[in-house]
Formats: structure tokens, C-alpha cells, sequence
């Protein structure tokens, strides 16, 4: 799960790490209190969407001026200004796509001078089974550029979980950044503390870019990037709560109530199938016969009969879907619930795309004598790639 | 012969009581008799369920029954927890079925594995299984025929797939494991290949990877490795998710390419030059490995 900057940085204020003071907007009403309530001199007027880049962003309207998504103001009337500007207008960035994302948040921070602009990042190594610092003293860049053009400029190490973060951790982070004196006292207290809150707030990445270091020698964090580790969210009932579901598709959203695990595409193949490989692969294999999937749904291996509906209906509510292909292999999942699912959801919204249907696995007979008895008009398919083939060739007569 | 288990494994269950403990048991025993001899579930010992009996730890009921491995269908907030006190009364053998255990748990189960004398398959797995001898886990059972080839997938039903082909063409499985989809797992596909080379009844080997992280490159490089020292065997491979977006988790909590790392292309590619045969359809696994074995 993602959450907005100002969302990390409050998160990273609970765990004791640097972050400048600052005050979430809504509305550009709110804009002049929070100014005043911050003092200047100078603020930094911040686009809240889930996407990168907001910087070199532009935005489509025009009246959002020429500027990107993060502005400077040197007064209270051009942090309003800015406000009016940014607010409900669509930002465009390198990770948006060329619609943008609306601007329904602003951040407004306090300004900080800036000595040096750093980076550092905490991630799960899956390699190692570790948790896992990246930093550089190239921040407030595009770190895979600079990993790209300069590996020797990224530095990793691991932190042992036997040991947690120690302060060799903290010597070899400090000299790494290039810091020294107080300041390397700093980056050790730092590197703890984030180590620390990384795990206990169970996150899957935490990126600060910039770590700056400030004209009068504090290690501040700038910006925040924070995802949370979704398995972990029934244990941190505080971080649910910063969920932002205007970020996130509305199909989405809607199949999680039912532990469905879908992801929007931009495809018109609507796919339903048990399991997350199996499911990739349906997708794979409808783009290798010539189509594009409009989505990826698993409905797991416990799915139940109104599980199936949900997921039939939310497919179906999907404009751009011109037809549906259901491949099951049946393990736990049984056959024949799939089916009923199947055919009480057409009985309820109706069907007005082709439908291809391939069975496999558990209780095979039985699900395939509901669909075949229901009176739907199904295409029945023997195999994955048949499937593919009849779903690409029923969608492209249309 | 066969890799991990046989018709000799005695297997415990822990959280044998619940729904799903429940029934995969009985699907196991049921399963040519698999021998699944006890369950373990805290404050009921000394009880029985489904004719089996239940213990407090797994150390009683390793004492008690002389099982060597266990399966384990604890709820994801628990998993951990069990996942280590198997570790910790030695037992050899661990599957995790459970989906959903939180990454931050899974690395301090690893770092536990380390110089320990237990392998953990999984979490988020199906298990693993030998035809006609032994089911652990939650595989349908009348896919598989015995026969020559191992399996080993990061997709549940996937490995299905794979099974159900190579029972179609006649080849029929040694062993089939499913790793799992999890970004930290027990035992990654290099384990398992190494079983599958040193097993004299696995002639062919079938791996499914999917995107995300790095596993199916350092297995690639593996069957190099092994092929310059003369130890080879027909391999047929598949990577799912060529067409998932980036920085998307697709079902799997591992399966997510991200930081422009982890995409299908880069594993297929790896693959082929270690001279696996990399199918591009899940559905022609079977007879892809055909084409493989007729030159």
C-alpha cells in the first residue's frame, strides 16, 4: 500500500526522524491559515498524488500555470496563488501517464536552505533475505539513472537481523555520505531509527530523496516514499486509515471487499482465473495471440460462489471489456462452484459480450454440466491456448 | 526413487484442527495413504481429530510419532511463529501452505534456517507431492501419474499445468514442489534442482518462474554451472507476467517488477542461454518437453 509524502512524513516524525514542519491541504480556502501558521520565509507548495516525478511535472490546464507539481513561494499571497492554481488540476509525470492524475491534496512545507542533497533507502533484499540500505551522495536525482551511469556512486549493505542496525552500520553509512564530525553522529542516530521504524511499521520500502543536509549542519529529510507491506496492515491499524482509495482504481477497491486480487488494464479481454501465475499467463497468452487483457484477477483458491459473482460483475461493469475468458484449473477451487458463480451472475446482470469458458481440475464434470445445462451462450474451451484463440477471434469479429 | 518425500514420510500437521487443516489432511490420507500421523494445535492436546492425534508442540509430537516433516496451515499471523518452533524441534522437513505472512516475519525465519537442520518449503505454497506415495500440501492428487519428470514452480496452478501435461504426453512426474510466491521463501528453485540432478529416477525437469526478484537468473546460471561439469538434464521452463505493468504486485506478493528488475524478458533470456527450452504458452509444457526429448 502507498501513501502520500506528507502522510510518510508524518509517519517519520512518530519514529523520531528529521522532517521539516508542514501542513496538509484540501481545499485552497485552507491555504493562507496553514501559510501564516508555518511563518516563512520561504514555503514549498507540494502536489500530493501516488506518483514520482511531481518536480519535472507539468499540468494539462492551463491556469495551473507553466511550473511542476513542487513550487517555491516567497509569500503568503503566492502560496495562495499556488493553491488555487494546483488544486483539482491534473498533473502529468514521467510514472502518471499522459491523463495525469488530479491534484486533490497539497502539501505545504516550510523551506529549507540546503547544503547537500543526499539519498538513502531501505528496501527487502529478496536475494538475501535481509533488509537492505541503498545510498548516494548524488540525491534529489533519479537513482536508477544514477545506478546506471555511475554504479560506484550507489553504495548497499545489509543489515544482519541478528544483530539489527549496529554502530559499524552507522560508520559505514556516515562515510558512505560523506559525513563527518556531528554530523556522522547524525547519519548513526538516523540509519537506527529508520532501520528500527522500517520493521515496526513493517513497510516494503522507505526512500528518502533528498536527505539534505541543511547551511547549519542538520541531517533533514526532505521527501518521503513509503509503501506498506499489504500482509502486514491487520497489525497496524493506524497506517489502514492513511489508505487514499481516490488513488486507486474504483474496480480495485471494490474487489478487495471480496479478496479478490485484481489490477486494472487497458486491454478489452476481461480475464477470470484461480491463481496469480496462472492468471499472468492467461494474460500473456491472450497478448500473444494478438489482444490485450483489460485486467488481471485471481479469485484465489477459496473463492465462493458470491466471490465469483463479485468478480463477474466487476468485469462486466468494465466498459472497455468486449469479452470475458474464465480459465479455472482447479485445485481447491472446485469446478463446479466456479460455474454456479458463473451462471448466477449472468442470470443477474447479463451478458453481452462472448464468454469463453475452459474448465480444468477438480470436479471438472460436474462444473462443466451446469454451464452446458444452464442455457447460456458459452464457448466452451479444451485448453489454455484454444481458450486464448476463441476469446481473440470472438472479441476481433465484433 | 523421488525427491523430498516418499510412501515413508510421516508428516504432522499443525493447525490441523481448523477448516482448511481439516480438510487437507483427510485429502492427504486419503491420498494413498499418506502417512499423516498426528496434529499439532496449542490446549488441545491429548485429544483426537479425525481419528488422529493432536499434541501441544511439535516436539511431542515428533517424540510421539517419529515424523520427520510437517505441514503447516496457521493462520498468516501465526505462521511465523510455527514455522519456528518447527525449526526448533529439528524437523527436517517444513511446508507452509499459509498465504499472507508478512515479509517482515519471514526474515528472522530465514536467518533461524540458517545451520539449522530443517528445509522450509514455502509459505505461500501448494506443497509438494510424489505420485502414488505421498501428498503434503493442497495439489489435487488425480492430476499426477509416477513417472520421470520433476516439477518445480513458484505457481500452484501452474504446477498444475505442468503436471496435468506431462501426464498427457505420458511422462508422468517423479516429484513436484511448489516453492512458492512469496518474496522471501524457504528453498528457491537451485535447491530443488540440485534434488532433481542428483535423483537418478528424474530424467527431465519442468521449472515455471514468474516475474519478480531474481531467483530464475541464479537458477540459470546454476544449470550452466552444473552443464560445464557434464551434469545435465532436458529442462523445459515458463515465465509468467510478460505482460504485467511495472511496479504492480500481481496476486503473488513477490511477483512485481520493480526498479526495472524482475521483468519476464530478462529471466527468459537467461534461461535459454543456459540452455533451458523456455516455452512461450503455458499450455505447451507437455508437449514442448516432447519436442525437446525427440530432438
Amino acid at each position: 500500500m502507498n501513501i502520500h509524502e506528507y502522510q510518510g512524513k508524518s509517519v517519520l516524525k512518530q519514529i523520531g526522524a528529521p522532517v521539516s514542519k508542514g501542513i496538509a491541504i484540501f481545499d485552497a480556502s485552507e491555504a493562507e491559515a496553514a501559510a501564516k501558521e508555518l511563518g516563512g520565509p520561504l514555503w514549498v507548495v507540494k502536489s500530493q498524488i501516488h506518483a514520482g516525478g511531481r518536480g519535472k511535472g507539468t499540468f494539462i490546464e492551463k491556469s495551473a500555470g507553466e511550473k511542476g507539481g513542487v513550487r517555491l513561494a516567497w509569500s503568503i499571497d503566492e502560496v495562495v496563488e499556488n493553491a488555487h492554481q494546483m488544486l483539482g488540476s491534473h498533473l502529468v509525470t514521467a510514472q502518471t501517464g499522459e491523463d495525469g492524475k488530479q491534484v486533490n491534496r497539497l502539501y505545504i512545507e516550510d523551506g529549507s536552505d540546503i547544503d547537500r542533497e543526499l539519498y538513502l533507502s531501505i528496501i527487502i533484499n529478496r536475494e538475501t533475505s535481509r533488509v537492505s540500505f541503498i545510498i548516494s551522495t548524488e540525491g534529489g536525482m533519479d537513482i536508477e539513472a544514477v545506478a546506471h551511469d555511475t554504479p560506484e556512486k550507489v553504495i548497499n549493505f545489509d543489515i544482519d537481523p541478528a544483530t539489527g542496525f549496529m554502530p559499524h552500520h552507522g560508520r559505514r553509512l556516515a562515510k558512505a555520505l560523506e559525513l563527518n564530525g556531528d554530523l556522522a553522529k547524525q547519519a548513526n542516530a538516523l540509519g537506527r531509527t529508520l532501520y528500527e521504524g522500517f520493521l515496526s511499521k513493517d513497510m516494503s520500502m522507505l526512500e528518502i530523496n533528498p536527505l539534505i543536509v541543511t547551511k547549519d549542519q542538520r541531517l533533514h529529510c526532505l521527501d518521503a516514499k513509503i509503501s506498506f507491506d499489504e500482509n502486514a496492515l491487520f497489525r497496524h491499524k493506524d497506517i489502514q486509515e492513511l489508505r487514499d482509495i481516490t488513488e486507486e482504481d474504483a474496480k480495485e477497491t471494490e474487489a478487495k471487499k471480496f479478496d479478490l486480487s485484481y489490477v486494472a488494464l487497458d486491454g478489452n479481454i476481461g480475464c477470470m482465473v484461480n491463481g496469480a501465475g496462472l492468471a499472468m499467463s492467461t494474460m500473456d497468452i491472450i497478448k500473444l495471440y494478438g489482444a490485450e487483457p483489460a485486467n488481471f484477477l485471481d479469485v484465489g483458491g477459496g473463492a465462493t460462489k458470491e466471490n465469483i459473482v463479485a468478480a463477474f460483475k466487476i468485469l462486466t461493469s468494465d466498459s472497455k471489456v468486449k469479452g470475458i475468458l474464465i480459465n479455472i484449473f482447479g485445485g481447491i477451487m472446485k469446478c463446479d462452484v466456479i460455474a454456479q458463480g458463473t451462471v448466477d451472475a449472468v442470470k443477474e446482470v447479463g451478458l453481452e459480450v462472448p464468454l469463453v469458458v475452459r474448465l480444468e481440475g477438480t470436479n471438472v464434470e460436474e462444473g462443466k454440466n451446469i454451464i452446458n445445462n444452464s442455457g447460456l451462450n458459452v464457448i466452451a474451451a479444451d485448453d489454455l491456448d484454444d481458450a486464448a484463440q476463441k476469446i481473440v477471434t470472438a472479441v476481433g469479429a465484433i | 526413487m523421488s525427491v523430498l518425500i516418499n510412501k515413508d514420510t510421516k508428516i504432522i500437521t499443525q493447525g490441523m484442527t481448523g477448516k482448511t487443516g481439516t480438510f487437507h489432511t483427510e485429502q492427504a490420507l486419503a491420498y494413498y495413504n499418506t502417512k499423516m500421523v498426528a496434529g499439532v494445535t496449542p490446549g488441545k492436546g491429548g485429544s483426537t481429530h479425525i481419528g488422529l492425534p493432536n499434541y501441544d508442540t511439535v516436539a511431542e509430537a515428533k517424540h510421539a510419532t517419529g515424523a520427520t516433516a510437517s505441514v503447516i496451515y496457521v493462520p498468516p499471523p501465526f505462521a511465523a511463529d510455527s514455522i519456528l518452533e518447527a525449526i526448533e524441534a529439528q524437523m527436517e522437513l517444513i511446508i507452509a501452505i499459509t498465504e499472507g505472512v508478512p515479509v517482515t516475519d519471514m526474515i528472522p525465519v530465514k536467518r533461524a534456517l540458517l545451520g539449522s537442520n530443517s528445509r522450509l518449503i514455502g509459505p505461500n505454497c501448494p506443497g509438494v507431492l510424489t505420485p502414488e506415495e505421498c501428498k503434503i500440501g493442497i495439489m489435487p492428487g488425480k492430476i499426477f501419474k509416477k513417472g520421470t519428470c520433476g516439477v518445480v514452480s513458484r505457481s500452484g496452478t501452474l504446477t498444475y499445468e505442468a503436471v496435468y501435461q506431462t501426464s498427457q504426453v505420458g511422462l508422468g512426474q517423479t516429484t513436484a514442489i511448489g516453492i512458492g510466491g512469496d518474496p522471501i521463501n524457504g528453498t528457491n528453485f537451485i535447491d530443488c534442482l540440485e534434488l532433481f540432478f542428483d535423483d537418478s529416477d528424474t530424467k527431465q525437469i519442468i521449472m515455471i518462474g514468474e516475474i519478480g526478484g531474481s531467483a530464475e537468473e541464479e537458477a540459470a546460471e546454476y544449470v550452466s554451472h552444473m552443464a560445464k561439469k557434464g551434469i545435465k538434464k532436458p529442462m523445459v521452463g515458463f515465465i509468467a507476467g510478460r505482460t504485467a505493468p511495472p511496479g504492480r504486485t500481481m496476486g503473488h506478493a513477490g511477483a512485481i517488477v520493480s526498479g526495472g528488475k524482475g521483468g519476464a524478458e530478462d529471466k527468459i533470456m537467461a534461461m535459454e542461454k543456459a540452455g533451458i527450452r523456455v516455452s512461450d504458452s503455458p499450455a505447451k509444457l507437455g508437449v514442448t518437453m516432447m519436442e525437446v526429448l525427440n530432438g
